[in-house]
């Protein structure tokens, strides 16, 4: 289980959790990024915010909300759902 | 306009040959075509205010069709109805209290999946949803098939399929609308169920609070919103529940404190099952327009390269394009004024004439002068808002934004104060967190905006000549300099609190719409009259009065001119002689009054200023009058953001005191090097 950050671009992940305050984690759920949905990182360059698709739709995150979205890599074993 | 008492769409039957007024509010998440579909709708019929005792815009307009009126509300872009935002809290307030008649649910057929989350939560709300399939043309181009028939067995509700860039589809969602209203369609919608998990919990909820859920909210749906964990909700609850029950509720809360995944979960569980039938994706299709340019244009290398083009661009046409039409029109009015005061002269007391003349039309005329840059400004800032470049433009900038403890959002709105700061406050509406909002309001005002570079281009060429062109970019640096010092000092040192969630959706590129640049364009000039424009009329009436009097019509015997030799220790300190405090001091009215102040001054100012002053001087009176206090319309309009006097002061009080230190520095060193 990694932080969205840790991902390259190309790289996708399957949503495990995200950690934060409930304003943060009601917009993002509303945005898509519920458990279990792919997450794919369009863009992510070490420093800065990032891109990364979720449900059809490209969003730009902080740096610092990425690192709040926990997220399974595909064969990682902790992965329960295959990606679809 | 009569309106009628009806609660239920079921019972109501149009009154033949009767007008009856049909209120339908528009819903629907940012990016989803909402406004192109509501300025089709309504045209020019429509106002353009604030949701009362709000910050944050409200649009209505109608129109007729037949015998029906329909009176529409343009709800704030939302992705959710949850408590996150004003503009949630604004649009399901508005269904729960004011009850439209019906609510259209605006969807983007190009990502259905995404844009029905909205609606799985309007359907919770006790009003008749009709959902619009918009953008059925940019599907179509992807490669997608949406079934609107499909979709509507499925949801059991009205679904129209739009293109409203296209002006297709207006009349059939008038008579879904209508369909709706007179009960005449089978509205019977299927509307997303909680995890079995929570359901338990949820009838719990309902059983506990259903007696004390205050009007008109629905007890199941304030449960449902206490389980999300809604601020709003539980707050009023709290307040509602007897002190025994609301130890309960708020047990079980705890206890479920992630449901909102599980909620949201479930609700896009909902929506796969209702597209599942009614929407083909392309298998691997080729990469899209989208892609394709955000390859370049979100890179960080080639997109800030872009960026940095595209501004070229922006202040390129403005200036070259809105330059010559102010000079024209400056003339024109210049000729009117005179005309007017030939033709009065001898009618009226010459005083009278005079205040008519120079006071009333000089005033009017500035901010008519004003309106070329402005248009060209707004329209091309229009244009790459509609085709969604301004939210690649926020990706890149927010890196060096993060500096400043303020994030890409920011940007859009300080991009505007280069137009004029007025706009920029206002844009700073986009802004979630009080706290950057706040500093971006205090930052905006350093903005150089078009008044003051035009000041900058009259007086630099008087005493640097050839090189006054480097200097009008250096002075523009140093205020973009000085705003990012103040922005990291603010952040760092004074200003605590929560840094800015950086949340945002890329939408799809698109070809622009006209009529919606237009209308952009149209809102934000009007605005700017009613702000500025009144402000500056009334201001510039004020300064004329106190130019004129007492010694009627000798300026150098004025009020003004008693005030500006009080001043004359602070300009002994930068080398300026009182007229010249005069001006920054007129400037307060609008920043291009320092022009007329001296004109009316010295008369020839341009031959008189370069013996009077030295370049070091000159210089440090450029960077005050850069840097000095904002204008009255922008101080207004900062009053009006924050309602708060505390920050507008301290806001002008910080302008007053950098720009008055910068300018002396700037004079003193200039002094020294090459002899004051």
């Amino acid at each position: 289980m990694v932080p969205l950050t840790a991902l390259q671009p190309g790289q996708t992940g399957l949503i495990h959790r995200l950690r934060g305050g409930h304003r943060f984690v009601s917009r993002l759920a509303a945005l898509g990024f519920t458990p279990g949905a792919p997450v794919t990182v369009t863009r992510n360059h070490g420093i800065g915010p990032l891109i990364v698709a979720v449900r059809e739709t490209q969003v730009a995150l902080g740096r610092g909300e990425a690192g709040h979205v926990l997220v399974y890599l595909e064969g990682d074993g902790d992965a329960t759902v295959s990606q679809g | 306009m009569q309106r009628l008492a009806r609660v239920e769409t079921e019972t109501a039957a149009p009154h033949v040959g009767e007008c009856v007024t049909i209120k339908v509010a528009l819903a629907g998440q940012p990016n989803v075509g909402k406004s192109t579909i509501f300025n089709g709708l309504t045209g020019m019929n429509q106002h353009v205010g604030n949701w009362p005792g709000k910050t944050v815009e409200q649009k209505t307009g109608g129109c007729a069709r037949g015998d029906k009126q329909f009176d529409f509300v343009d709800l704030p872009g939302t992705y959710s109805l949850t408590a996150n935002s004003e503009e949630e809290r604004l649009a399901r307030d508005y269904i729960l209290h004011e009850r439209p008649d019906v609510v259209v649910a605006v969807v983007d057929a190009a990502i259905p999946e995404r844009s029905l989350y909205l609606l799985a939560e309007l359907l919770l709300l006790p009003a008749p949803v009709v959902l619009v399939l918009n953008m059925m043309d940019v599907a179509a181009h992807e490669g997608i098939q949406v079934e609107p028939r499909v979709l509507e067995a499925a949801l059991g509700i009205p679904v129209v399929p739009m293109s409203a860039t296209k002006h297709q589809g207006f009349e059939a969602l008038l008579d879904a609308v209508v369909a709706v209203w007179e009960g005449a369609y089978p509205y019977n919608p299927h509307r997303p169920v909680i995890l079995p998990a929570h359901q338990t919990v949820l009838e719990e909820l309902i059983m506990w609070v259903a007696t004390y859920v205050p009007k008109p909210y629905p007890a199941d749906w304030v449960a449902l919103k206490l389980l999300e964990g809604d601020d709003e909700i539980v707050t009023m609850m709290q307040s509602a529940l007897p002190a025994d029950v609301w130890g309960r509720v708020h047990n079980t809360l705890l206890h479920h404190e992630d449901a909102i995944l599980d909620i949201a979960g479930a609700r896009y569980a909902w929506i796969s099952r209702m597209i599942r039938a009614a929407v083909v994706r392309p298998k691997v299709g080729p990469m899209g327009l989208t892609a394709r340019l955000d390859r370049v244009l979100t890179h960080p290398l080639w997109g800030t390269l872009a960026l940095l083009g595209v501004l070229a661009v922006v202040f390129w046409l403005t200036y070259t394009i809105g330059s010559p039409l102010q000079g024209w029109l400056d003339a024109l009015i210049q000729q009117g004024a005179e005309a007017l005061r030939n033709g009065l002269q001898g009618a009226l007391p010459r005083w009278t004439v005079d205040l008519l003349a120079d006071g009333l039309v000089g005033g009017a005329g500035m901010v008519v002068t004003f309106l070329p840059i402005l248009v060209i400004f707004f329209a091309v800032l229009g244009f790459l808002e509609d085709t969604g470049y301004m939210a690649r433009a926020a990706y890149i900038t927010d890196r060096f934004m993060h500096v400043m403890g303020l994030h890409g959002k920011s940007f859009l709105p300080l991009l505007l104060g280069f137009g004029c700061n007025v706009p920029a406050i206002l844009g700073t509406r986009i802004i979630e967190t009080k706290r950057a909002r706040w500093l971006t309001i205090l930052l905006a005002p350093l903005i150089p905006c078009t008044a003051r570079m035009a000041v900058v281009a009259v007086l630099a060429p008087l005493f640097f000549g050839e090189a006054a062109v480097w200097v009008a970019w250096g002075l523009a640096a140093v205020n973009l300099g000085v705003l990012a010092v103040l922005g990291v000092v603010f952040h760092r040192f004074l200003l605590k609190g929560e840094q800015a969630m950086f949340i945002m959706e890329l939408p799809l590129y698109h070809l622009p719409n006209a009529r919606t640049i237009g209308l952009y364009v149209w809102q934000n000039v009007v605005a700017f009259l009613q702000k500025a424009g009144t402000v500056i009329l009334a201001a510039s009436v004020v300064v004329w009065l106190l130019s004129y009097f007492p010694a009627n019509g000798d300026v150098t015997q004025s009020y003004l001119a008693w005030i500006g030799k009080g001043l004359a220790p602070v300009g002994a300190l930068m080398g300026l002689p009182w007229m010249l405090m005069v001006a920054l001091l007129t400037s307060f009215v609008a920043k291009e009054n320092t022009i007329a102040t001296l004109g009316v001054l010295y008369g020839n100012f341009e031959a008189v200023l370069p013996a009077l002053i030295t370049p070091p001087a000159a210089l440090g009176f450029l960077v005050v009058q850069m840097l000095f206090i904002p204008c009255i319309a922008t101080v207004a309009a900062v009053k009006q953001e924050t309602r708060s006097w505390a920050w507008t002061l301290l806001n002008l009080g910080l302008m007053l005191v950098i720009s008055f230190g910068a300018g002396i520095l700037v004079y003193q060193i200039g002094a020294l090097l090459v002899g004051g």
